[in-house]
């Protein structure tokens, strides 16, 4: 059931000129000055994400790559609010149609964007999961904050996802803080697909695992693309993962888009320096 | 009495700012407000919270009654009473239904009370999302953005984990439709009966610098699943062993001599009072 997005489909959700900066900016920067890598020379301004714009399509992955300090994660964590943007719009068709920019609902709103229409998986498993409730409550808690007040129906849902993401279960009562980290960042994926969102966001899913591991998690993502037709947007600086995972590709730098395109193209015929840079020291 | 404190301990100004912190709680019914906790001649997390709102309340008029887990001769209500009484010079009581300010911790008197009654309650933690969210100025906002999805988190992590909830007392109440509320470590048994009470009841804890209320005619629905509805203590077919009360909170103890468990009112006021009426009939 594999889903072929067609060229006139409706991209899921459409991203406009997200900037995110830290300081007020001054004339200098914010009349399109120079920058020393992202930071304003005159005021001192990190401009983290600069005008940043991209479309995913249903049932596609976008990769994000670029150097630490690029601003992908940052550009993540607007897009799930856990940073506030300084500019932009983000709309979602499966929130309102793709009516309200997303980026300036209430903070309730945002908290329903959150849990019915995306879901994220931190880098840090720390940072997704409650480390001492148990895994079935984790993955119940997108479900109960959505309002769903029937603990089977719950409890039947999260031993399917544990099921689907092979954690045994019986450790579904047993907290995430017991677990390894391969495991954990697992849990941390049924958790993000507790309430079937149509867009999931992946920050680092495989850094910091050894490599068999990062294949089985890997594997697992690609299942999921394929069983759910979920569309992901994937951050990572590992190459390896982007050519495996990412349909098209955007590369980041200082906090800009410099080149985008099919990850096939980019990564074998790469057009700018920092990208040329980026492919020739892959290992 | 030889006057070495101001009338209940507190100078008037103390006391002011207390009742317009208990004017706010009880206009919000299940919201905590801040307040500047006293330091206190007892030491905090045994019932200072309590025992200020006790004193700001308190009149010449007033009757007090201490309890402590159901006892009125427990240290803790013994000295707290002691307190107030040398500070004040009120008539203190054991007799639920004479008192028209009741201090307790625990419990709510077996007797309902009625609409020119008090009950203060001495709160451990008021705070239902502690155990979810440890930030204050989160679990604030939560509050504010009426989400509760913590507090349904941790009952669901319990019966995952064990079956059934744990929260033996202090299960998370919804006040009047609107903020959830620990209404301190009370039995199942008695959260049913803070709904739809005649009588004010005033949340109070010392540490935690909080105050809140639960006005008389407030409902209060414990939170609970479809599919795990809440339910009190059962005590069916026992029946306490000084007075023969069955309807009422028991306390289980074991004999040491023969090793028989036994059933014992936990209100020991109330288990006194049917005795003496028992023997009068």
């Amino acid at each position: 059931m594999n889903k072929v997005p067609a060229m006139d489909e409706e991209p899921c959700l459409q991203v406009r000129h997200v900037s995110k900066r830290f300081g007020e900016g001054c004339d200098h920067c914010l009349g399109g000055g120079e920058l020393e890598r992202n930071i304003c020379p005159k005021c001192k301004t990190v401009h983290a994400v600069r005008d940043v714009s991209l479309d995913l399509y249903p049932g596609e992955i976008v990769g994000i790559v670029g150097e630490s300090g690029s601003g992908k994660s940052t550009f993540m964590q607007c897009l799930y609010f856990d940073q506030i943007a300084t500019a932009g719009t983000v709309r979602a068709v499966a929130y309102d149609g793709g009516e309200a920019n997303l980026l300036e609902l209430s903070s309730q709103q945002k908290r329903k964007v959150r849990n019915t229409v995306l879901g994220m998986v931190y880098q840090n498993p720390y940072l997704g999961l409650r480390m001492n409730f148990s895994s079935l409550s984790n993955i119940a808690e997108q479900m109960i904050a959505a309002g769903n007040r029937n603990v089977e129906s719950m409890r039947a849902r999260g031993n399917e996802l544990l099921g689907k993401v092979n954690i045994p279960l019986s450790r579904a009562g047993d907290a995430p803080a017991t677990f390894s980290g391969g495991m954990q960042q697992r849990v941390q994926i049924a958790k993000a697909l507790s309430n079937n969102p149509p867009v999931l966001l992946l920050d680092e899913v495989t850094t910091g695992l050894d490599l068999s591991v990062q294949a089985s998690v890997l594997d697992l993502i690609l299942q999921i693309k394929r069983d759910f037709g979920v569309s992901m947007l994937v951050v990572s600086h590992d190459l390896g993962v982007i050519r495996m995972l990412a349909d098209r590709t955007f590369v980041m730098l200082n906090g800009q888009v410099v080149e985008h395109g099919l990850t096939d193209q980019v990564l074998e015929d790469p057009q700018h320096s920092y990208t040329q840079q980026l492919v020739y020291s892959l290992l | 009495m030889r006057q070495l404190y101001n009338f209940a301990f507190f100078d008037e100004a103390s006391k002011r700012e207390i009742r317009r912190a208990i004017i706010k709680g009880v206009s919000i019914p299940g919201h905590q407000i801040p307040f500047a906790s006293r330091e206190m001649p007892i030491g905090r997390g045994w019932g200072t919270g309590g025992l200020q709102v006790t004193l700001a309340l308190i009149g010449q008029d007033d009757v007090l009654k201490v309890i402590d887990q159901g006892a009125d001769d427990s240290v803790n209500a013994v000295n707290i009473k002691k307190l107030v009484a040398e500070t004040t010079d009120v008539e203190v009581t054991e007799k639920t239904q004479r008192a028209s300010l009741i201090q307790s911790r625990h419990r709510i008197p077996e007797q309902p009370l009625s609409a020119d009654q008090i009950l203060v309650l001495q709160v451990p933690m008021p705070e239902p999302l502690r155990n979810f969210e440890p930030s204050e100025a989160k679990t604030r906002v939560l509050h504010a953005e009426a989400d509760y999805t913590g507090a349904w988190l941790g009952l669901f992590d319990q019966i995952v984990r064990y079956g059934h909830t744990v929260t033996n007392a202090d299960h998370p109440c919804l006040v009047e439709g609107r903020y959830v509320m620990a209404p301190s470590p009370i039995p199942r048994f008695d959260t049913m009966r803070l709904n739809m009470a005649q009588n004010l009841t005033l949340l109070g804890a010392g540490r935690e610098k909080k105050i809140y209320a639960v006005p008389p005619f407030t409902h209060v629905h414990p939170l609970d699943f479809e599919d795990y509805p809440f339910a009190v203590e059962s005590f069916e077919g026992k029946s306490c062993r000084l007075c023969g009360a069955t309807d009422v909170y028991l306390d289980e103890l074991v004999d040491e001599e023969t090793g028989k468990t036994y059933y014992q009112c936990n209100d020991t006021a109330y288990c006194q009072q049917r005795r003496e009426e028992g023997r009068n009939e």
